[in-house]
């Protein structure tokens, strides 16, 4: 039996509260620059792009952009829908992939006892202290020689081994009660099963947060060195070609900015809302 | 396990003090095989992170140790780049202070901003903590949206935050705030902090939500009084796993910058004063194709980040005591 006291929180004061609202007022309005910048440049028609002195709010709030660019993007010679498809792939596969591997990895590691289970961890923590700009001449090595240099499949099996979304798995696997597997364990699941059933559950909101990661790293993806046959291309490649056409495709580039961004958004909204409370340890006594 | 127990106690009775290398071997190996499943979950994910992360870690490492132009074979130099890095590169030192300066300064008060907000949205119901954990994340999430301070801190009378000192009389010129070396380190600086509410922030909140309340109205009935006792004693110690996380993120950001002041200060910058290790490093990788330099460079930033590591999560474990 849990008696819910969180709509009266303990210990809170109201004007300890009145000074936590005021300085997240004040700070929001800071962090929020950016998001109303790209949102109000998007609409700005192209005699007011280049104003001097530069002006953040346009005084003609205009659509013009967004048509533009879908004219501009159905000229062009490679289908957008292709690049679309191409980024919405990376996008699904190398995130359900991810979040999938790097759990599984990260139970073991939290919560089964193996010889090497603490080199492995080990190294995957330190590997994140290197800075990636020496690795790529190897990775491209690696890569070619697997047969994998111009397939999508580079971009996939990099992310998989992806070294951030392991050590968060990991370091939220670990809160997770043994007394909760163990009971599970009793019952005769097999430990696939606890793992998928009873842990994954139980670390609901740092699996949505690997996902705002996973989401907005691969839809940004450019494809780097690895990809180069013009239909693999993605998506924010063919945008970032407009948006360098030059001064007169400057209103189409906020257009397409605005749009590109949206997803990574949408998705960090709808997880962001859902990671609430997991009550795992509810009934448990440790 | 109980067997292998035992076993330890039986030898040690009988005045054979050390376990030989091949008893000790045959045990990892039963220990093995009894865990086969263990490794069968992290095998298809650390077999991954082996081949493209831990192997070209290793082959850039080894690369350290040599001249290596990308065309020809790479040729084994010793500790040549090392000791050049430390006695001939006078641009090296620069970046080696300017990189101390900015994660010492940004990487601390990061981390602080980092939890602080996350308690903070913490408190509130989970919609309205949505859209405010999505404002505060929004200079992660938008790409380049950094270029804005460009704007504002332009040196000329239009940029927002000259017209404002103009307008209001603190000054009568404009200030070049990107090309005077006084100003530029501690501007991106700023804006470092600006962009700091990344995944550490975002594991935070995760890890605050991972919380059960029964563990508050028990300390509030064991006497906790206001919420920063709570946040001390309660929060924190329950959430030093994300605490740990959020650490690393933030050592390994902070001392990794580079683009950013690159792309506010230019590269390179006025008398190199925005000049870090990671923009040394990618002069001499991206334009001079001098690999086994770039290589001893990253090494020297990989043990720096090490040691920092270290110290930190030494002083995380200290955390509610």
């Amino acid at each position: 039996m849990r008696i819910r006291l969180r709509a009266k929180k303990v210990n809170r004061s109201v004007w300890g509260n009145i000074a936590v609202f005021t300085m997240l007022a004040l700070t929001a309005a800071f962090m929020g620059l950016p998001l109303l910048f790209v949102i109000s440049n998007a609409f700005k028609p192209l005699n007011e792009f280049y104003l001097y002195p530069p002006r953040f709010f346009p005084q003609n709030w205009t659509l013009t952009n967004f048509k533009n660019l879908f004219i501009q993007l159905s000229n062009s010679w490679v289908p957008i829908t292709r690049y679309l498809f191409n980024t919405v792939f990376i996008t699904i596969v190398g995130t359900t992939a991810h979040v999938f591997f790097a759990s599984l990895a990260a139970y073991a590691l939290a919560k089964h006892n193996f010889p090497g289970k603490k080199i492995i961890f080990t190294s995957i923590v330190m590997s994140l202290m290197f800075t990636s700009n020496t690795l790529g001449i190897a990775q491209y090595i690696i890569l070619s020689k697997l047969g994998l240099i111009d397939s999508q499949f580079s971009i996939i099996a990099l992310n998989i081994g992806a070294a951030l979304g392991l050590f968060l798995m990991k370091q939220f696997m670990e809160g997770v009660p043994d007394s909760l597997l163990e009971s599970a364990r009793m019952d005769g699941a097999s430990e696939l099963r606890v793992f998928w059933q009873i842990a994954m559950p139980s670390v609901k909101p740092a699996t949505l947060t690997l996902i705002i990661l996973q989401v907005q790293g691969l839809w940004y993806n450019t494809g780097s060195s690895f990809l180069y046959s013009e239909q693999l291309k993605t998506l924010p490649v063919a945008l970032s070609q407009i948006m360098q056409g030059g001064i007169a495709f400057g209103g189409m580039g906020a257009a397409a900015m605005l749009i590109i961004i949206s997803v990574p958004i949408l998705v960090f909204v709808i997880n962001q809302a859902n990671v609430v409370r997991t009550f795992t340890t509810s009934g448990i006594k440790e | 396990m109980a067997s292998s127990i035992n076993a330890g106690v039986n030898l040690a009775n009988t005045a054979k003090p050390r376990f030989t290398f091949r008893e000790k071997l045959s045990w990892t190996w039963a220990s093995m095989k009894e865990n086969k499943l263990s490794y069968l979950f992290v095998a298809p994910y650390y077999l991954l992170f082996f081949t493209f992360t831990i192997l070209p870690v290793i082959i850039s490492m080894l690369l350290s140790f040599t001249y290596y132009n990308i065309l020809e074979m790479p040729k084994f130099t010793g500790w040549e780049n090392y000791i050049n890095l430390f006695t001939e590169d006078d641009v090296f030192l620069i970046a080696v202070r300017n990189t101390f300066v900015f994660a010492f300064v940004t990487g601390p008060l990061s981390y602080f901003m980092c939890l602080i907000f996350a308690w903070f949205i913490n408190e509130l119901s989970p919609k309205i903590r949505a859209v405010l954990t999505l404002i505060f994340y929004a200079p992660s999430i938008s790409g380049s949206a950094y270029m804005i301070w460009a704007i504002a801190f332009s040196g000329d009378s239009n940029g927002y935050v000259n017209g404002f000192l103009m307008r209001n009389g603190f000054i009568s010129e404009p200030i070049t705030w990107f090309q005077n070396p006084k100003y530029m380190l501690g501007i991106i600086m700023a804006v470092q902090l600006w962009l700091s509410l990344g995944a550490g922030f975002l594991s935070m909140i995760a890890g605050l939500q991972s919380i059960d309340d029964t563990y508050y109205e028990a300390a509030a009935v064991d006497g906790i009084k206001n919420r920063f006792q709570e946040l001390w004693y309660v929060t924190l110690p329950m959430m030093r796993p994300q605490l740990m996380f959020a650490a690393v993120m933030q050592i390994a950001a902070s001392f990794a910058a580079g683009d950013i002041c690159a792309q506010l200060a230019g590269f390179p910058s006025v008398d190199y004063a925005a000049h870090t290790v990671v923009l040394h490093m990618q002069d001499y990788g991206n334009i001079r194709f001098e690999m086994g330099y770039a290589s001893a460079i990253a090494t020297i930033l990989f043990l720096s980040m090490l040691l920092t590591n270290k110290v930190v999560q030494n002083l995380l474990r200290k955390v509610g005591e």
